[in-house]
């Protein structure tokens, strides 16, 4: 069977491997790029521990070859912080509502979040609910995750942010 | 977990692909967005030797109206069909119930080609399609042809496609811009299939209702299309002893399993439920 040749991009930088067509893409980052950010939660497509963004859309990497992602351009948990190593809106909204316990889960709610801010700059709590779905929380700390990205929303919107009522 | 051993393949058009199906026979399984499949192959109950993935086709991506009809490519994501606001025109019914697929991250990947296709009965857009009266369109090595949605579904995984045919686009007649529509789905959470679930398309005239389509999801081996229970609803002002004939009619043609969704006498009665709900919805949208 023979390894398939793939060029792609990863948080800017450009990457050529070669990988065998059966490996999923979560552990062509984590064991061959050495990206230990997305993880690897229920390997079975529900949990959304293991969400990259890939060429604008949200998808789990653990449900998707490495083969499907060549020519595709990635970005992991890694490459979420600003150019100048400071965080980016999505990272500080986290810190700042206390939007992770464990955060076993927080890499792939803030690529998500990523996603659903581009798509959406100010959702409603009930879109961001509906948005991140996908994603689950065993701490269940959903009230500050949906905090975290209302923060960042207001932040990257330059309005005021406004607490939700518990 | 980690799949079998598999050769890859990425054709730049469905000739060949086609071809590529014909040589490599029956150890070739097709790859769309992969949601389904790639799930079997990591828990190993599919093991193919070799993967076409059509994600190198351009044309089977994309929807269009072409006269009275809305064309979409197979390859189109469920994403594409939320977004798409030529399509939310036309048919809205489509978007509503691909809102209700798996979840975000899936829609992205998950296609329409491969959620009518592979004949899962647990998919939500199949008893869309037959409720639509879809035909698809299907090439293979001895050529192209069309089947009706309302023909494709033998059984569980079991359709008229043909081993080494691809299903390349969907063509559905765009209902009167007057109609009624609503897909009601009872799931357990987010990303699971429907426990039951119903499409339903009508029109109205002058408080009578003048046509009837209804689709059910989840309740059989196959999708079903409730032709009888429309039937009896056409002509009438949808006043409660109409419904509540229609919905028997409907609960009759179900099959459910009993599975942890629920034991099958709660599925069929949750089809009447969804159903009777879905055509309510229907009916406040519908002009006339």
């Amino acid at each position: 069977m023979a390894k398939s040749h793939i060029e792609l991009t990863i948080n800017g930088k450009k990457v050529e491997a070669l990988v065998e067509p059966r490996t999923l893409l979560i552990h062509f980052l984590r064991e061959q790029q050495n990206l230990t950010g997305a993880h690897i939660g229920c390997d079975t497509g529900h949990c959304g521990a293991c969400t990259v963004e890939m060429d604008d859309m949200s998808v789990k990497s653990c449900m998707t070859f490495a083969v499907q992602a060549n020519g595709a351009n990635i970005t992991t948990i890694e490459g979420m912080a600003n150019p100048d190593g400071t965080l980016s809106a999505l990272q500080e909204g986290f810190r700042m509502m206390h939007g992770l316990q464990c955060g076993f889960c927080t890499p792939g709610m803030i690529l998500r979040a990523h996603r659903l801010l581009r798509e959406n700059p100010a959702p409603t709590e009930d879109e961001i609910r509906n948005g991140i779905a996908g994603n689950l929380c065993r701490c269940t700390g959903y009230v500050n995750i949906v905090k975290a990205i209302q923060y960042a929303a207001a932040k990257i919107n330059g309005t005021p942010f406004q607490e939700a009522a518990e | 977990m980690i799949p079998g051993r598999f050769d890859y393949h990425r054709p730049a058009s469905v000739e060949d692909a086609v071809a590529l199906l014909a040589r490599l026979g029956e150890e070739a399984n097709i790859l769309a967005g992969g949601h389904s499949l790639i799930p079997l192959m990591k828990t190993r109950l599919a093991s193919p030797e070799h993967l076409v993935d059509l994600s190198g086709i351009g044309n089977l991506k994309g929807i269009s109206v072409q006269g009275d009809e809305v064309v979409i490519g197979a390859m189109t994501t469920q994403f594409e069909l939320i977004s798409s606001e030529e399509l939310g025109r036309h048919v809205p019914i489509i978007a509503e119930t691909s809102r209700l697929i798996a979840d975000p991250q899936i829609r992205y990947k998950g296609t329409f080609g491969g959620n009518v296709a592979n004949g899962d009965p647990g998919n939500d857009l199949p008893a869309l399609m037959m409720c639509l009266g879809a035909t698809y369109a299907v090439t293979g090595p001895d050529g192209s042809r069309e089947i009706a949605a309302r023909d494709f579904y033998q059984g569980a995984y079991f359709t008229a496609l043909e081993h080494g045919e691809i299903l390349t686009a969907v063509r559905i007649p765009i209902p009167s811009p007057d109609h009624g529509y609503a897909y009601e789905k009872l799931k357990r959470k987010v990303g699971d299939y429907a426990t039951a679930a119903a499409a339903v398309v009508i029109t109205m005239a002058d408080g009578k209702c003048t046509s009837a389509s209804i689709g059910l999801t989840n309740v059989s081996e196959t999708p079903l299309w409730a032709s009888d229970a429309a039937a009896m609803l056409v002509g009438t002002s949808l006043d409660k002893a109409s419904v509540d004939a229609a919905v028997a009619a409907a609960e009759a043609i179900t099959e459910p399993a009993s599975d942890m969704r629920g034991p099958a006498e709660y599925r069929t009665k949750m089809a009447g439920v969804m159903m009777r709900r879905a055509l309510e919805r229907a009916r406040s949208r519908a002009k006339g």
